[in-house]
Protein backbone atom coordinates (compact mmCIF):
# COMPACT_ATOMS: atom_id res chain seq x y z
CA UNK A 1 0.00 0.00 0.00
CA UNK A 2 1.09 3.44 -1.11
CA UNK A 3 1.10 6.51 0.82
CA UNK A 4 -2.06 8.32 2.15
CA UNK A 5 -2.53 11.00 -0.56
CA UNK A 6 -0.49 10.14 -3.58
CA UNK A 7 -2.10 10.23 -6.88
CA UNK A 8 -3.95 7.15 -7.20
CA UNK A 9 -5.73 7.76 -10.89
CA UNK A 10 -4.67 10.18 -12.98
CA UNK A 11 -6.39 11.04 -16.51
CA UNK A 12 -4.57 12.88 -19.43
CA UNK A 13 -5.78 14.91 -22.13
CA UNK A 14 -8.75 13.20 -22.18
CA UNK A 15 -10.98 12.93 -25.26
CA UNK A 16 -14.18 11.06 -26.91
CA UNK A 17 -16.00 11.77 -29.72
CA UNK A 18 -19.24 9.62 -30.63
CA UNK A 19 -19.60 9.80 -34.30
CA UNK A 20 -18.36 13.60 -35.01
CA UNK A 21 -19.73 15.17 -31.68
CA UNK A 22 -16.96 15.39 -29.45
CA UNK A 23 -18.09 14.72 -26.18
CA UNK A 24 -15.22 15.16 -23.67
CA UNK A 25 -12.53 17.85 -24.84
CA UNK A 26 -9.55 17.57 -23.01
CA UNK A 27 -9.88 16.32 -19.48
CA UNK A 28 -6.45 16.46 -17.05
CA UNK A 29 -7.54 15.25 -13.63
CA UNK A 30 -5.08 13.69 -10.84
CA UNK A 31 -7.68 11.88 -7.97
CA UNK A 32 -5.44 11.71 -4.76
CA UNK A 33 -6.43 8.67 -2.47
CA UNK A 34 -8.92 8.89 -0.47
CA UNK A 35 -10.25 11.60 -2.35
CA UNK A 36 -14.20 11.93 -2.66
CA UNK A 37 -15.06 13.45 -5.56
CA UNK A 38 -18.18 14.78 -6.83
CA UNK A 39 -18.30 15.26 -10.45
CA UNK A 40 -21.90 17.96 -11.28
CA UNK A 41 -23.08 19.46 -14.85
CA UNK A 42 -26.04 19.87 -17.05
CA UNK A 43 -27.08 16.74 -19.28
CA UNK A 44 -24.88 16.58 -22.01
CA UNK A 45 -21.41 17.99 -19.84
CA UNK A 46 -19.96 14.46 -20.55
CA UNK A 47 -19.41 13.69 -16.66
CA UNK A 48 -20.90 10.26 -16.95
CA UNK A 49 -19.12 9.76 -20.28
CA UNK A 50 -15.41 11.11 -18.00
CA UNK A 51 -16.56 8.24 -15.47
CA UNK A 52 -16.87 5.76 -18.15
CA UNK A 53 -13.73 6.37 -19.39
CA UNK A 54 -11.87 6.09 -16.46
CA UNK A 55 -12.56 2.17 -16.38
CA UNK A 56 -12.68 2.10 -20.32
CA UNK A 57 -16.27 0.69 -19.74
CA UNK A 58 -16.16 3.71 -23.23
CA UNK A 59 -12.97 4.17 -24.87
CA UNK A 60 -11.35 7.20 -24.99
CA UNK A 61 -10.61 8.84 -28.65
CA UNK A 62 -7.70 9.68 -26.88
CA UNK A 63 -5.53 10.37 -23.84
CA UNK A 64 -4.10 8.18 -21.31
CA UNK A 65 -4.94 6.45 -18.03
CA UNK A 66 -2.09 5.53 -15.39
CA UNK A 67 -3.33 3.40 -12.62
CA UNK A 68 -1.18 3.59 -9.44
CA UNK A 69 2.01 4.82 -11.50
CA UNK A 70 1.58 2.54 -14.38
CA UNK A 71 0.02 3.55 -17.62
CA UNK A 72 -2.80 1.77 -19.00
CA UNK A 73 -2.66 0.66 -22.96
CA UNK A 74 -0.24 1.09 -25.48
CA UNK A 75 0.18 4.52 -27.24
CA UNK A 76 -1.32 3.94 -30.70
CA UNK A 77 -1.32 6.10 -33.89
CA UNK A 78 -3.64 10.02 -33.28
CA UNK A 79 -3.07 10.00 -29.39
CA UNK A 80 -5.10 7.12 -29.02
CA UNK A 81 -4.45 4.41 -26.51
CA UNK A 82 -4.99 0.67 -27.51
CA UNK A 83 -5.74 -1.38 -24.77
CA UNK A 84 -5.82 -5.09 -24.36
CA UNK A 85 -8.86 -7.20 -22.74
CA UNK A 86 -6.67 -9.01 -20.20
CA UNK A 87 -5.32 -5.56 -18.86
CA UNK A 88 -8.39 -3.80 -19.03
CA UNK A 89 -10.15 -6.89 -17.14
CA UNK A 90 -7.07 -6.51 -14.71
CA UNK A 91 -8.03 -2.19 -14.63
CA UNK A 92 -11.49 -2.86 -14.16
CA UNK A 93 -11.43 -4.92 -11.48
CA UNK A 94 -9.48 -2.27 -9.36
CA UNK A 95 -11.78 0.04 -10.20
CA UNK A 96 -15.44 -0.49 -9.62
CA UNK A 97 -18.45 1.10 -11.06
CA UNK A 98 -21.93 0.89 -9.44
CA UNK A 99 -24.72 2.22 -12.59
CA UNK A 100 -27.29 4.22 -12.65
CA UNK A 101 -29.75 1.09 -13.16
CA UNK A 102 -27.95 -1.20 -10.86
CA UNK A 103 -27.46 -3.53 -13.68
CA UNK A 104 -27.92 -6.55 -10.80
CA UNK A 105 -27.81 -10.21 -12.14
CA UNK A 106 -31.40 -11.22 -11.99
CA UNK A 107 -30.79 -14.94 -12.32
CA UNK A 108 -28.27 -14.52 -9.21
CA UNK A 109 -29.64 -13.93 -5.67
CA UNK A 110 -27.91 -11.27 -4.08
CA UNK A 111 -25.67 -13.19 -2.42
CA UNK A 112 -24.60 -14.33 -5.35
CA UNK A 113 -24.34 -11.16 -7.15
CA UNK A 114 -22.07 -10.16 -5.06
CA UNK A 115 -19.76 -13.18 -4.78
CA UNK A 116 -19.50 -13.14 -7.95
CA UNK A 117 -16.48 -10.63 -8.48
CA UNK A 118 -14.60 -12.24 -6.25
CA UNK A 119 -15.46 -15.73 -7.25
CA UNK A 120 -14.83 -15.87 -10.64
CA UNK A 121 -12.54 -12.55 -11.52
CA UNK A 122 -10.62 -12.89 -8.16
CA UNK A 123 -10.32 -16.32 -7.94
CA UNK A 124 -11.33 -16.86 -3.99
CA UNK A 125 -12.67 -19.98 -2.60
CA UNK A 126 -16.22 -20.36 -2.86
CA UNK A 127 -16.57 -20.37 1.61
CA UNK A 128 -14.44 -17.49 1.74
CA UNK A 129 -16.18 -15.57 -1.38
CA UNK A 130 -20.00 -16.30 0.62
CA UNK A 131 -18.78 -15.54 3.83
CA UNK A 132 -17.24 -12.04 2.79
CA UNK A 133 -20.12 -11.09 0.28
CA UNK A 134 -22.29 -11.65 3.59
CA UNK A 135 -20.42 -9.15 5.23
CA UNK A 136 -20.96 -6.83 2.44
CA UNK A 137 -23.95 -7.06 2.24
CA UNK A 138 -24.85 -6.33 6.06
CA UNK A 139 -22.94 -3.27 5.87
CA UNK A 140 -25.25 -2.10 3.45
CA UNK A 141 -28.14 -3.24 5.62
CA UNK A 142 -29.27 -6.27 3.62
CA UNK A 143 -27.88 -8.81 5.55
CA UNK A 144 -30.95 -10.53 5.51
CA UNK A 145 -32.37 -10.07 1.59
CA UNK A 146 -28.91 -12.64 0.75
CA UNK A 147 -31.14 -14.96 -0.61
CA UNK A 148 -33.52 -12.51 -2.56
CA UNK A 149 -33.43 -12.31 -6.39
CA UNK A 150 -33.45 -8.42 -7.48
CA UNK A 151 -36.58 -8.74 -8.72
CA UNK A 152 -38.19 -9.07 -5.38
CA UNK A 153 -35.93 -6.14 -4.04
CA UNK A 154 -36.92 -2.17 -3.94
CA UNK A 155 -35.01 -0.04 -6.28
CA UNK A 156 -32.87 1.63 -2.96
CA UNK A 157 -32.31 -2.30 -1.85
CA UNK A 158 -30.79 -2.80 -5.60
CA UNK A 159 -28.74 -0.46 -5.74
CA UNK A 160 -27.43 -1.44 -2.10
CA UNK A 161 -26.67 -4.85 -3.36
CA UNK A 162 -24.93 -3.45 -6.66
CA UNK A 163 -23.09 -1.37 -4.12
CA UNK A 164 -21.55 -4.03 -2.15
CA UNK A 165 -21.19 -6.07 -4.98
CA UNK A 166 -18.53 -3.28 -6.18
CA UNK A 167 -17.34 -2.96 -2.71
CA UNK A 168 -16.47 -6.98 -2.81
CA UNK A 169 -13.83 -6.40 -5.11
CA UNK A 170 -12.33 -3.90 -2.47
CA UNK A 171 -11.49 -1.56 -5.42
CA UNK A 172 -8.98 0.86 -5.21
CA UNK A 173 -10.93 3.61 -6.81
CA UNK A 174 -14.92 3.43 -6.96
CA UNK A 175 -16.76 5.23 -9.40
CA UNK A 176 -20.98 6.52 -9.01
CA UNK A 177 -22.67 6.64 -12.24
CA UNK A 178 -25.79 8.67 -10.99
CA UNK A 179 -26.48 6.02 -8.47
CA UNK A 180 -30.15 8.19 -7.50
CA UNK A 181 -30.88 8.83 -10.86
CA UNK A 182 -33.38 6.00 -11.30
CA UNK A 183 -34.77 5.66 -7.90
CA UNK A 184 -38.00 7.10 -6.36
CA UNK A 185 -37.22 10.25 -4.11
CA UNK A 186 -38.04 8.32 -0.99
CA UNK A 187 -35.33 5.60 -1.78
CA UNK A 188 -32.56 8.18 -2.75
CA UNK A 189 -32.03 8.93 0.66
CA UNK A 190 -31.45 4.90 1.90
CA UNK A 191 -28.45 4.60 -0.74
CA UNK A 192 -27.16 7.79 -0.36
CA UNK A 193 -26.73 6.84 3.44
CA UNK A 194 -25.09 3.92 2.64
CA UNK A 195 -22.32 5.84 -0.03
CA UNK A 196 -22.14 8.27 3.16
CA UNK A 197 -20.89 5.51 5.41
CA UNK A 198 -18.24 4.32 3.11
CA UNK A 199 -16.37 7.26 3.69
CA UNK A 200 -14.84 5.95 6.94
CA UNK A 201 -13.12 3.32 4.73
CA UNK A 202 -11.15 6.37 3.07
CA UNK A 203 -11.35 4.73 0.03
CA UNK A 204 -11.13 7.07 -3.27
CA UNK A 205 -14.72 7.75 -5.01
CA UNK A 206 -15.84 9.64 -7.77
CA UNK A 207 -19.38 10.21 -8.04
CA UNK A 208 -21.80 11.90 -11.02
CA UNK A 209 -24.52 13.16 -9.00
CA UNK A 210 -27.13 15.94 -9.24
CA UNK A 211 -28.03 15.54 -5.70
CA UNK A 212 -26.04 19.09 -4.51
CA UNK A 213 -26.98 19.12 -0.63
CA UNK A 214 -25.16 15.28 -0.58
CA UNK A 215 -22.07 16.17 -2.46
CA UNK A 216 -21.56 19.07 -0.73
CA UNK A 217 -21.25 17.20 2.89
CA UNK A 218 -19.53 13.63 0.70
CA UNK A 219 -17.32 15.50 -1.43
CA UNK A 220 -13.68 16.06 -0.53
CA UNK A 221 -13.64 18.01 -3.83
CA UNK A 222 -15.72 19.11 -6.61
CA UNK A 223 -15.40 18.85 -10.62
CA UNK A 224 -17.71 21.53 -12.45
CA UNK A 225 -18.17 20.00 -16.47
CA UNK A 226 -19.00 22.42 -19.25
CA UNK A 227 -18.71 20.59 -22.52
CA UNK A 228 -16.72 18.36 -22.06
CA UNK A 229 -14.28 21.05 -19.70
CA UNK A 230 -13.68 21.06 -16.35
CA UNK A 231 -15.11 24.38 -15.53
CA UNK A 232 -14.65 24.10 -12.05
CA UNK A 233 -12.55 22.08 -9.51
CA UNK A 234 -11.81 22.90 -6.11
CA UNK A 235 -13.15 21.92 -2.52
CA UNK A 236 -17.22 21.86 -2.00
CA UNK A 237 -17.57 25.13 -0.32
CA UNK A 238 -16.05 27.34 -2.70
CA UNK A 239 -17.39 25.84 -5.80
CA UNK A 240 -20.79 25.56 -4.32
CA UNK A 241 -20.88 28.60 -2.28
CA UNK A 242 -18.59 31.11 -4.24
CA UNK A 243 -18.16 29.67 -7.68
CA UNK A 244 -15.63 31.63 -10.17
CA UNK A 245 -17.49 30.54 -13.29
CA UNK A 246 -20.90 32.28 -14.67
CA UNK A 247 -21.16 29.04 -16.10
CA UNK A 248 -21.30 27.14 -12.61
CA UNK A 249 -23.36 30.25 -10.97
CA UNK A 250 -26.51 29.87 -13.13
CA UNK A 251 -26.18 25.62 -13.21
CA UNK A 252 -26.33 26.05 -9.11
CA UNK A 253 -29.31 28.37 -9.39
CA UNK A 254 -31.35 26.43 -11.14
CA UNK A 255 -31.38 23.90 -7.98
CA UNK A 256 -31.92 27.07 -5.99
CA UNK A 257 -34.65 28.25 -7.72
CA UNK A 258 -37.60 27.04 -5.46
CA UNK A 259 -36.98 26.73 -1.81
CA UNK A 260 -39.56 26.69 0.87
CA UNK B 1 -78.19 -45.76 -56.19
CA UNK B 2 -74.11 -46.81 -56.40
CA UNK B 3 -72.92 -47.62 -53.09
CA UNK B 4 -69.55 -46.43 -52.19
CA UNK B 5 -67.54 -49.25 -50.24
CA UNK B 6 -65.00 -47.59 -47.67
CA UNK B 7 -62.14 -50.01 -47.69
CA UNK B 8 -61.96 -51.50 -44.55
CA UNK B 9 -58.97 -50.42 -42.68
CA UNK B 10 -56.74 -52.75 -41.93
CA UNK B 11 -55.01 -51.79 -38.41
CA UNK B 12 -54.47 -55.28 -37.05
CA UNK B 13 -52.08 -55.96 -39.85
CA UNK B 14 -50.15 -52.76 -39.23
CA UNK B 15 -50.02 -53.64 -35.01
CA UNK B 16 -49.26 -57.19 -35.97
CA UNK B 17 -45.91 -55.64 -37.31
CA UNK B 18 -45.67 -52.93 -34.86
CA UNK B 19 -42.19 -54.40 -33.52
CA UNK B 20 -40.58 -53.55 -36.97
CA UNK B 21 -41.76 -50.14 -36.48
CA UNK B 22 -40.59 -49.48 -32.66
CA UNK B 23 -37.24 -50.83 -33.91
CA UNK B 24 -36.37 -48.30 -36.54
CA UNK B 25 -36.95 -46.00 -33.68
CA UNK B 26 -34.30 -46.68 -32.86
CA UNK B 27 -32.04 -45.04 -35.39
CA UNK B 28 -34.33 -42.29 -35.43
CA UNK B 29 -33.73 -41.60 -32.07
CA UNK B 30 -29.95 -41.71 -32.56
CA UNK B 31 -30.55 -39.20 -35.65
CA UNK B 32 -32.59 -37.01 -33.28
CA UNK B 33 -29.95 -36.97 -30.30
CA UNK B 34 -26.72 -36.50 -32.63
CA UNK B 35 -28.37 -33.73 -35.13
CA UNK B 36 -29.92 -32.22 -32.00
CA UNK B 37 -26.62 -32.06 -29.40
CA UNK B 38 -24.57 -31.28 -32.63
CA UNK B 39 -26.99 -28.67 -33.66
CA UNK B 40 -26.68 -27.33 -29.60
CA UNK B 41 -23.15 -26.77 -29.41
CA UNK B 42 -22.37 -26.03 -33.21
CA UNK B 43 -25.08 -23.79 -33.24
CA UNK B 44 -23.44 -21.86 -30.13
CA UNK B 45 -20.08 -21.40 -31.72
CA UNK B 46 -21.32 -20.33 -35.34
CA UNK B 47 -23.88 -17.77 -33.55
CA UNK B 48 -20.57 -15.92 -31.46
CA UNK B 49 -18.85 -16.34 -34.54
CA UNK B 50 -22.02 -14.18 -36.43
CA UNK B 51 -21.47 -11.60 -33.25
CA UNK B 52 -18.11 -11.04 -33.72
CA UNK B 53 -16.55 -7.58 -34.44
CA UNK B 54 -14.46 -9.08 -36.69
CA UNK B 55 -15.88 -9.64 -40.76
CA UNK B 56 -12.90 -12.38 -41.72
CA UNK B 57 -15.17 -14.63 -38.45
CA UNK B 58 -18.64 -12.85 -38.71
CA UNK B 59 -19.06 -13.32 -42.58
CA UNK B 60 -18.04 -16.57 -43.48
CA UNK B 61 -20.53 -17.75 -40.11
CA UNK B 62 -23.08 -16.07 -41.52
CA UNK B 63 -22.56 -17.24 -45.27
CA UNK B 64 -22.61 -21.13 -43.74
CA UNK B 65 -26.00 -20.10 -42.23
CA UNK B 66 -27.97 -18.58 -45.06
CA UNK B 67 -26.62 -21.90 -47.05
CA UNK B 68 -28.48 -23.99 -44.78
CA UNK B 69 -31.71 -21.75 -43.62
CA UNK B 70 -32.11 -21.18 -47.65
CA UNK B 71 -32.13 -25.09 -49.12
CA UNK B 72 -34.33 -28.29 -48.85
CA UNK B 73 -32.93 -30.19 -46.06
CA UNK B 74 -33.95 -33.22 -48.53
CA UNK B 75 -31.43 -31.75 -51.18
CA UNK B 76 -28.84 -31.05 -48.39
CA UNK B 77 -28.88 -34.92 -47.42
CA UNK B 78 -29.12 -36.07 -50.80
CA UNK B 79 -25.96 -33.77 -51.63
CA UNK B 80 -23.86 -35.20 -49.04
CA UNK B 81 -24.85 -38.88 -49.92
CA UNK B 82 -24.78 -38.59 -53.22
CA UNK B 83 -21.96 -35.89 -54.16
CA UNK B 84 -19.55 -35.57 -51.87
CA UNK B 85 -18.49 -39.09 -52.74
CA UNK B 86 -18.44 -37.35 -57.08
CA UNK B 87 -16.80 -34.25 -55.36
CA UNK B 88 -14.10 -35.47 -52.58
CA UNK B 89 -13.96 -39.44 -52.61
CA UNK B 90 -15.57 -39.65 -49.54
CA UNK B 91 -18.48 -41.86 -49.31
CA UNK B 92 -20.29 -41.65 -46.33
CA UNK B 93 -22.44 -44.15 -45.24
CA UNK B 94 -26.09 -43.32 -45.45
CA UNK B 95 -26.46 -42.76 -41.62
CA UNK B 96 -23.19 -40.83 -41.37
CA UNK B 97 -24.29 -38.51 -44.10
CA UNK B 98 -27.31 -37.98 -42.82
CA UNK B 99 -26.50 -36.98 -39.43
CA UNK B 100 -23.62 -34.77 -40.78
CA UNK B 101 -26.47 -33.02 -42.81
CA UNK B 102 -28.90 -32.31 -40.53
CA UNK B 103 -26.14 -31.78 -37.31
CA UNK B 104 -25.48 -28.65 -39.66
CA UNK B 105 -28.74 -27.74 -40.40
CA UNK B 106 -29.64 -27.57 -37.33
CA UNK B 107 -26.56 -25.92 -36.17
CA UNK B 108 -27.04 -23.40 -38.84
CA UNK B 109 -31.18 -22.45 -37.08
CA UNK B 110 -29.86 -23.14 -33.71
CA UNK B 111 -26.71 -20.05 -34.53
CA UNK B 112 -29.93 -17.57 -35.30
CA UNK B 113 -30.95 -18.62 -31.94
CA UNK B 114 -28.13 -18.04 -29.78
CA UNK B 115 -27.22 -14.86 -31.98
CA UNK B 116 -31.13 -13.35 -31.18
CA UNK B 117 -31.01 -14.88 -27.38
CA UNK B 118 -27.59 -13.24 -26.87
CA UNK B 119 -28.56 -10.16 -28.26
CA UNK B 120 -31.43 -9.67 -26.29
CA UNK B 121 -29.99 -9.85 -22.89
CA UNK B 122 -29.45 -5.89 -21.74
CA UNK B 123 -26.56 -3.88 -22.33
CA UNK B 124 -25.84 -3.10 -18.78
CA UNK B 125 -25.60 -6.59 -17.97
CA UNK B 126 -22.52 -6.68 -20.24
CA UNK B 127 -21.51 -3.69 -18.76
CA UNK B 128 -21.69 -5.05 -15.09
CA UNK B 129 -20.00 -8.01 -15.70
CA UNK B 130 -16.99 -6.06 -17.54
CA UNK B 131 -17.15 -3.56 -15.16
CA UNK B 132 -16.11 -6.15 -12.75
CA UNK B 133 -13.56 -7.43 -14.49
CA UNK B 134 -15.11 -10.11 -16.39
CA UNK B 135 -13.62 -11.02 -19.70
CA UNK B 136 -15.80 -12.31 -22.90
CA UNK B 137 -15.69 -15.62 -22.32
CA UNK B 138 -16.32 -15.97 -18.17
CA UNK B 139 -18.72 -13.32 -18.97
CA UNK B 140 -20.51 -15.22 -21.34
CA UNK B 141 -20.40 -18.29 -19.50
CA UNK B 142 -21.37 -16.95 -16.18
CA UNK B 143 -24.01 -13.83 -16.97
CA UNK B 144 -24.85 -13.46 -20.60
CA UNK B 145 -25.82 -16.94 -21.58
CA UNK B 146 -27.48 -18.21 -18.75
CA UNK B 147 -29.97 -15.06 -19.18
CA UNK B 148 -30.59 -16.04 -22.61
CA UNK B 149 -30.59 -19.54 -22.55
CA UNK B 150 -33.89 -18.86 -20.20
CA UNK B 151 -34.98 -16.98 -23.64
CA UNK B 152 -34.62 -19.21 -26.08
CA UNK B 153 -35.72 -22.21 -24.52
CA UNK B 154 -39.27 -21.93 -26.55
CA UNK B 155 -36.91 -21.18 -29.98
CA UNK B 156 -35.05 -24.36 -29.27
CA UNK B 157 -38.26 -26.67 -28.19
CA UNK B 158 -39.46 -25.51 -31.57
CA UNK B 159 -36.95 -26.48 -33.39
CA UNK B 160 -35.67 -29.75 -32.00
CA UNK B 161 -39.51 -31.00 -32.26
CA UNK B 162 -39.17 -29.81 -36.35
CA UNK B 163 -35.34 -31.46 -36.49
CA UNK B 164 -37.17 -35.09 -34.94
CA UNK B 165 -39.55 -34.63 -37.91
CA UNK B 166 -36.51 -33.73 -40.27
CA UNK B 167 -35.08 -37.36 -39.63
CA UNK B 168 -37.97 -39.06 -41.59
CA UNK B 169 -36.08 -37.28 -44.54
CA UNK B 170 -32.87 -39.87 -44.06
CA UNK B 171 -35.46 -42.30 -45.53
CA UNK B 172 -35.00 -41.32 -48.75
CA UNK B 173 -31.03 -41.87 -48.64
CA UNK B 174 -31.81 -45.69 -47.11
CA UNK B 175 -31.44 -44.86 -43.37
CA UNK B 176 -33.51 -47.65 -42.38
CA UNK B 177 -35.02 -45.29 -39.46
CA UNK B 178 -39.07 -45.52 -38.87
CA UNK B 179 -40.45 -43.59 -42.25
CA UNK B 180 -38.07 -45.74 -44.20
CA UNK B 181 -39.42 -49.19 -42.45
CA UNK B 182 -43.35 -47.48 -42.74
CA UNK B 183 -42.92 -46.76 -47.21
CA UNK B 184 -41.07 -50.33 -46.95
CA UNK B 185 -43.75 -52.04 -44.71
CA UNK B 186 -46.84 -50.20 -46.82
CA UNK B 187 -45.66 -50.62 -50.20
CA UNK B 188 -45.15 -54.48 -49.66
CA UNK B 189 -48.82 -54.84 -47.85
CA UNK B 190 -50.74 -52.37 -49.43
CA UNK B 191 -51.91 -50.56 -46.61
CA UNK B 192 -50.30 -47.07 -46.05
CA UNK B 193 -53.32 -45.08 -44.33
CA UNK B 194 -52.98 -47.00 -41.65
CA UNK B 195 -49.58 -47.64 -41.60
CA UNK B 196 -48.68 -43.97 -41.84
CA UNK B 197 -51.45 -43.30 -39.42
CA UNK B 198 -49.61 -45.68 -36.66
CA UNK B 199 -46.37 -44.08 -37.61
CA UNK B 200 -48.09 -40.59 -37.04
CA UNK B 201 -48.56 -41.78 -33.86
CA UNK B 202 -45.17 -43.12 -32.95
CA UNK B 203 -43.63 -39.92 -33.48
CA UNK B 204 -46.02 -37.59 -31.90
CA UNK B 205 -45.29 -40.31 -28.19
CA UNK B 206 -41.32 -39.83 -29.05
CA UNK B 207 -41.58 -36.27 -29.58
CA UNK B 208 -44.70 -35.07 -27.23
CA UNK B 209 -42.32 -35.72 -23.91
CA UNK B 210 -39.72 -33.81 -24.95
CA UNK B 211 -42.18 -31.20 -25.28
CA UNK B 212 -43.63 -31.81 -21.79
CA UNK B 213 -39.83 -31.53 -20.55
CA UNK B 214 -38.94 -28.23 -22.14
CA UNK B 215 -42.51 -26.91 -20.44
CA UNK B 216 -40.76 -28.10 -17.43
CA UNK B 217 -37.62 -26.18 -18.11
CA UNK B 218 -39.55 -23.09 -18.61
CA UNK B 219 -41.40 -23.08 -15.54
CA UNK B 220 -38.33 -24.04 -13.02
CA UNK B 221 -36.55 -21.15 -15.02
CA UNK B 222 -39.17 -18.96 -14.50
CA UNK B 223 -39.56 -19.78 -10.70
CA UNK B 224 -35.32 -19.12 -10.39
CA UNK B 225 -36.52 -15.48 -11.41
CA UNK B 226 -38.86 -14.77 -8.80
Amino acid sequence: MTVAGDVVLQVEDLHKSFGSTEVLKGIDLSVRRGERIAILGSSGSGKSTLLRCMNVLEMPTRGRLILDGEAVGKPAAGGATRYREAELNRLRARVGMVFQQFNLFPHMTALENVMEGPLSVLGRPKAEARRTAQRHLERVGLGGKADAHPARLSGGQQQRVAIARALAMDPEVLLFDEPTSSLDPELVGEVLGVINDLSEDGRTMLLVTHELGFAYHFATRILFLHEGRILEDGPPEQVLKSPREERTRRFLDRFTAFRF
Amino acid sequence: MPTITMPELQFGEVFANIDLLLEACGLTLALWAVALAAGLSGGLLVGLARLSPRRWIAWPARGYVELFRNTPVLVQLIWFYYALPVVSGIQLPAFAAAALALSLNASAYCAEIYRGGIQSVAAGQWEAGRALGMGRLRLLRRIILPLAVRRMVPAFTNRAVELAKNTSVASIITVHELMYTARLFSSQNYIPMETFTVVAMIYFLLIYPFTLASYALERHFAAGRA
